[in-house]
């Protein structure tokens, strides 16, 4: 089946022409085609990820197109990552396609949906297959036009609009600095295929000089992807999209193609302790200023949006650390995956029983919503780090390779963001499950065809994480690592024991603060570092009023002016000028050459009107003249 | 034998007259007179020399015969050009005979 | 006999059309728009023909020994002995995208006028002169000797002024003689520098191939000055930065087919014009001149991006988008490496289908509308007409360059070929343009997804809600999707353009 594995991406891709095309006339309007292409794929992913396991491993590649010297292909490396995240991708995409056949049901435009679903996971799926540079930089941009799609799925909103348009401008400045990465790999190694890369880089054929730009570059667009600070701005902002999207977006496609593709290129990284610092130093600034953030939003699924950011500065830190970290960052991609797509899920099906994204509208929804309520604990819980749920032993991995390899700034970033993720957490499932009833209606528990996705994703993300636990031989290590040896997983009792205390603490502190509902939200006591959390650090408004909104307006205005005053003005100077030039020349031709012509006319009149007085009629007159003529030539002709 | 310079004096006067017939005169008719005069001046001219350079062919009285015949076509024109105009005009005033003035 | 005759029949097919026409009674209507799709698909066919006859792994026609043996489909034979001027058209892998290119976008606009002619109406003038266009369009890309060039450069302003001048917007007289006085300003001294060129070679030849191998002999300071009068010829009708001023107000005054020749193929007689004559005869002055028009092609990509997001009217929106897009090809241009000539053919190839179809969609978004100030427009146009708009939207963003789709490659490979210019060219300057050609992406996207929100997306103004407007036409289907394909295909396989023109770059290069 491995050698099959370019159908992966190729299925949904497909899907989405039929869905296009057929998809109205098809029972379940396209959702039908959209989920059996992506059943289809997931369960290619099954097979190819047995086959991984036991130590196959395909690598092919066909010519695409030649320019110049330089060779571009498309072709696949389906290794241990890849062959995770096939499954990790066609899963949660599955669940979520499923989860929206009845989320959607009554929205506009359910077929569409579909088919911009089946793009965005092919074009993932693409992203994981691909051994060459450029066409994992298709992958990557096609994930990013589907999510400006899906973000602005309800247009009619202006804020939706602008929201998506946010979400791909903010990510395409990331994408300037990471194909200029790609340019520089491409010229430095001579070379776009990515496993060749990795063995040049790790063989020293490239400069470290280049390693380290290349590297920097490159991560500039993860920055964007994967809303690292500063560019995380767009992700809180693309919860304008129907919560399945979110759900996909987060845990899936969008944001895992930063992490995945600094895994996919860590022989880069890897050669360059710069960038990797680099890399780690954005991921601690990210993950605690996300979870902060996530400390004051009253949107369930900014909250949310909030912990993911959070996390993907966990998973950040962790590729940052080197090849100790490789593991732990990709196997808390991997786990959060699943309680992300989960929770969000979960939000979704809240949001869809109360019509309110806010929290201060919902309340006591735990008796309505069991199983929404049930399976958002233990996502939550497993976000928060409580054993033995998926996200403890991916997040404590983290914890204990960042104290091993001294990046004490790292831990103690890590350690305190896990702390405040319980915390924030505990307020949001108090807020939303437990008191009373705050908003509109008689909320009730969503259908089956939701609670079943948010069901199997719960059971997943209870044990996902036993997969990569350090007991377990064999396990996520042996199938993703970087370099020859596997770096297995570490437990260490002190860390764990640290981290769920803490995991405790904050908890329990957002128990005491959150337990009973208050109209006015405790933080707010924190006075100008609220309003500073609430305005998101000014990073929006400086942005907004500081970059964009001067371009838009002003400076664009002004370059039109230039063109339409300046530039054109010289050309219609020019042609004034010729204008001018021509009735000047006009005016010499008439007066000056016309008027010698006319002149010379006149004068010739004028010596007529003279002389025509000669012209007496006298015949007499005339035999005078005639007589002197004769007379003076005869005095003429005598002188001579 | 006349001399040669009483001859010349005197077709020279001839000549003179006929010119101011010629240019002073306002009848027509007087004016063709004087025109004869002038040719007649001619003529003794002409004989005159053809005398004096002894010229075996006589070439000064041919030419005098030539002038003469000429002279009477002339005037048979001149006379009818006169009468016409006299007709038409009821006058041979040359002075007011200007059809040709500007 | 087809091999000689292949390129005078696509090239003067239309010609004939023209005539023909000339003798049909302008009242029969319908005939006379059949006749102009029956000669302009006439010719497409012939294009195809000799697409599918032409030899893809044949070196370019560039080069002294083998240049003209390179060419196929060639003809050459003596036209105005006087001069030395040749009937000599031949086809190369630079020469024939190109020239695919324009027998498929006129047969496309031909079909598209048999629904839509603008105001004034009147078919038998305007479907003549369509065809005249033609003839002068495809002559340029195919001519191989100057004087034949220069008549074919210039056969095209006389319809496409009368085009504008006729049938345009309300302001049409202004960018009519804009549109043809400024282009034969250029002209003038691209004139007087083949000229230069006649004299200075020995023996005197106006034939490109043979010049190309008289070139080496020309002095510095000659190629320098030469190559000034080129470049202004060729940069107006690019139109490269800061001469680009003609063209909003000939696109926005253009009838819609006028602007989608306009756009899709005269513009690109410009860049070829650079590629075929002013690089391989003039190396050596390319080289010297060739960070000037690296700059001026990123200012071009900035100040055109910049300049989008101030425009209200949507025909001078994809104007000045194509100000910006012409920049990334002519940064290609500019770098004198194999990767960055092709991609700038690839560029040229993406352009003309893409920012075409823009075209066509303004057009007929007019046509419901009557308008085409954005804000007037107001949005909600997915609503209103969903067909159209989504159409809109794929186009606009093929334009802003996603991967997959054509306009990509020739934008990523130019600032691929940025970052590696030809020896001898300064490394931190195009890297530096480089990046600011970068920057002229995202400022892509944020004009076109702006444009979108104002025009596709929100809800349907007041005016417009109780307007019934037709969504798309057979006749919009049947013009419109050989582009759409095209978009798409040419994305997924970029070789379909980069495989033709691969082999005859590499020979160009062989100049330098």
């Amino acid at each position: 089946m491995i050698e099959q594995a370019w159908l992966i991406p190729v299925i949904p891709l497909a899907a989405t022409l039929l869905i296009v095309f057929f998809g109205k006339r098809e029972p379940l309007r396209g959702a039908g085609i959209s989920i059996l292409a992506t059943g289809a794929a997931f369960v290619i992913s099954v097979a190819v990820f047995v086959q991984v396991l036991g130590g196959a491993h395909a690598e092919r590649s066909w010519p695409w197109f030649e320019i110049g010297d330089l060779r571009f292909e498309i072709g696949m490396n389906v290794d241990g990552l890849a062959a995770v995240m096939f499954v990790v991708v066609t899963l949660v995409s599955l669940l979520v396609q499923i989860y929206s056949v009845g989320y959607m049901a009554h929205e506009p435009r359910f077929t569409w949906y579909f088919a911009a679903l089946s793009l965005f996971t092919g074009s993932m799926l693409n992203l994981v297959i691909a051994n060459d540079l450029f066409q994992l930089l298709v992958g990557w941009e096609l994930v990013g036009i589907c999510s400006y799609l899906l973000i602005g799925h309800f247009w009619e909103e202006k804020e939706n609009a602008d929201a998506a348009n946010k979400a791909f401008i903010t990510t395409r400045t990331g994408d300037v600095p990471f194909v200029f990465g790609i340019f520089v790999l491409t010229f430095a190694a001579g070379t776009t295929n990515i496993t060749e890369i990795t063995e040049l880089a790790q063989g020293g054929a490239i400069s470290a000089g280049a390693l380290t730009v290349a590297a920097l570059l490159l991560f500039g667009g993860a920055i964007g992807k994967s809303a690292q600070f500063p560019l995380h701005v767009w992700l809180p902002d693309a919860m304008a999209g129907p919560t399945p999207v979110s759900a996909l977006i987060h845990a899936a496609t969008m944001v895992a193609a930063g992490v995945y593709m600094v895994g996919r290129l860590f022989g880069v990284f890897a050669g360059s302790a710069e960038a990797l610092t680099f890399v780690a130093v954005i991921g601690a600034i990210t993950m605690l200023i996300a979870a902060l953030l996530a400390l004051v939003q009253d949107d369930i699924k900014r909250v949310l949006a909030y912990s993911t950011v959070s996390q993907l500065g966990y998973m950040m830190a962790a590729l940052g650390l080197g090849p100790a970290g490789y593991t732990a960052g990709l196997f808390h991609l991997f786990t959060h995956a699943f309680f992300k797509a989960l929770l969000f899920l979960g939000a979704g099906s809240v949001i869809h029983a109360v019509h309110s994204n806010r929290m201060s509208e919902m309340g006591g929804l735990r008796t309505a919503m069991p199983v929404t309520f049930w399976t958002f604990i233990i996502g939550s819980a497993a976000l928060a780090g409580i054993p033995p749920l998926a996200g403890f032993w991916s997040k404590d991995e983290i914890i204990v390779e960042a104290f091993r390899e001294a990046q004490y700034g790292v831990w103690i970033v890590a350690v305190l963001t896990a702390l405040l993720t319980a915390f924030y957490m505990t307020r949001a499932i108090a807020l939303t499950f437990f008191g009373d009833y705050r908003g509109q209606g008689h909320p009730h528990e969503s259908p089956r065809v939701m609670t079943v996705p948010l069901v199997a994703l719960a059971g997943l993300a209870a044990v996902a994480g036993f997969y990569g636990a350090p007991f377990l031989e064999g396990g996520f290590s042996e199938l993703v690592h970087f370099g020859e040896e596997a770096h297995a997983a570490q437990f260490d009792l002190g860390m764990a024991a640290l981290s769920v205390g803490l995991a405790a603490v904050g908890i329990a502190a957002g128990w005491a603060l959150y337990g009973r509902w208050r109209e006015r939200d405790p933080l707010r006591s924190l006075g100008p570092l609220y309003a500073f959390l609430d305005r998101k650090y000014f990073l929006d408004d400086v942005y907004l009023r500081g970059i964009v909104r001067p371009i838009q307006y002003p400076i664009a205005a002004f370059v039109n002016w230039t063109s339409r005053v300046i530039l054109d003005g010289i050309v219609n100077g020019f042609g004034i000028l010729a204008r001018l030039l021509g009735r000047a020349t006009e005016a010499v031709d008439r007066r000056v050459v016309d008027g010698a012509v006319n002149r010379v006319a006149v004068g010739t009149g004028w010596t007529g009107a003279l002389l025509r007085y000669v012209q007496s009629g006298n015949v007499q007159r005339y035999a005078v003249f005639l007589f002197v003529g004769v007379a003076v030539l005869a005095v003429i002709f005598t002188r001579v | 034998m006349i001399r040669l310079p009483l001859v010349l004096i005197f077709s020279g006067a001839l000549f003179a007259i006929g010119v101011y017939g010629v240019l002073a005169r306002r009848n027509a008719v007087l004016v063709l007179m004087s025109i004869e005069l002038m040719l007649n001046a001619v003529n003794v001219n002409l004989v005159a020399f053809s005398q004096w350079l002894r010229d075996g062919l006589v070439a000064g009285q041919v030419f005098a015969l030539f002038v003469i015949t000429v002279a009477a076509a002339e005037v048979g024109i001149g006379l009818a050009i006169v009468i016409l105009i006299f007709r038409n005009r009821e006058t041979i005033n040359v002075d007011e005979v200007n059809l040709l003035r500007w | 006999m087809f091999e000689t005759w292949a390129l005078s029949l696509a090239v003067f097919l239309p010609t004939v059309g023209t005539i023909v026409i000339a003798l049909v009674p302008r009242e029969r209507d319908r005939l006379i728009r059949l006749l102009g799709i029956l000669f302009t698909g006439a010719a497409l066919l012939v294009g195809i023909v000799v697409l599918f006859g032409f030899d893809f792994s044949a070196p370019g026609a560039f080069g002294a020994a083998q240049g003209a043996s390179a060419l196929q489909y060639r003809v050459d034979v003596s036209w105005i002995s006087a001069i030395d001027a040749r009937y000599h058209m031949g086809l190369d892998g630079v020469s024939l995208p190109l020239l695919v290119l324009t027998l498929l976008l006129s047969f496309l606009c031909m079909v598209y006028t048999w629904r839509f002619l603008p105001e004034p109406g009147r078919p038998k003038p305007f479907v003549a002169l369509l065809l005249l266009l033609q003839t002068g369009m495809a002559g340029t890309f195919v001519a191989f000797d100057l004087v034949l060039f220069f008549v074919f450069w210039e056969l095209v302003l006389v319809p496409m002024y009368f085009l504008i001048g006729v049938w345009g917007g309300p302001n049409r007289e202004y960018a009519a003689i804009k549109f043809f006085l400024y282009t034969l300003f250029g002209s003038l001294f691209m004139l007087l520098g083949f000229l230069a060129m006649y004299f200075k070679a020995n023996p005197n030849t106006f034939d490109m191939i043979a010049l190309q191998q008289a070139g080496g002999t020309f002095g510095r300071t000659f190629q320098l000055v030469v190559f000034a009068g080129l470049f202004l010829g060729f940069a107006i009708k690019v139109p490269m930065w800061p001469f680009h001023t003609w063209l909003p107000d000939a696109h926005t005054e253009a009838p819609t087919v006028g602007s989608v020749l306009l756009a899709g193929v005269l513009l690109k007689m410009g860049t070829y014009g650079f590629v075929r004559i002013a690089l391989p005869i003039l190396p050596q002055a390319a080289r010297i001149w060739a960070p000037v028009i690296g700059v001026l092609a990123v200012i071009a990509i900035l100040y055109a991006a910049l300049a989008c997001l101030a425009q209200r009217d949507l025909k001078r929106l994809i104007a000045f988008s194509s100000v910006g897009h012409m920049g990334f090809v002519m940064l290609g241009t500019a770098t004198l490496t194999d990767v960055g000539i092709n991609a700038a053919i690839y560029g040229m190839v993406a352009h003309g289908i893409i920012t075409g179809m823009l075209f066509f969609l303004a057009g007929s978004l007019h046509e419901r509308y009557h308008t085409r100030e954005i804000a007037e427009i107001g949005g909600g146009m997915l609503q209103k007409v969903p067909y159209l708009a989504s159409v809109l939207a794929f186009t606009a963003i093929a334009s802003l360059g996603l991967p997959g789709l054509a306009g990509f490659w020739g934008e990523v490979m130019a600032l691929l070929s940025s970052y590696r210019p030809a020896p001898g060219l300064s490394l931190g300057l195009f890297r530096t343009l480089m990046v600011f050609g970068g920057i002229g992406t995202v400022l892509t996207a944020g004009y076109f997804l702006w444009m979108l929100q104002r025009v596709n997306l929100g809800t349907v103004p007041e005016r417009w809600r109780d307007k019934q407007f037709r969504d798309m036409t057979a006749v919009e289907y049947v013009s419109w999707a050989p582009l759409l394909v095209a978009i798409v295909v040419l994305g997924v396989f970029p070789r379909i353009v980069l495989g033709v023109t691969n082999e005859a770059v590499g020979t160009l290069l062989t100049l330098f």
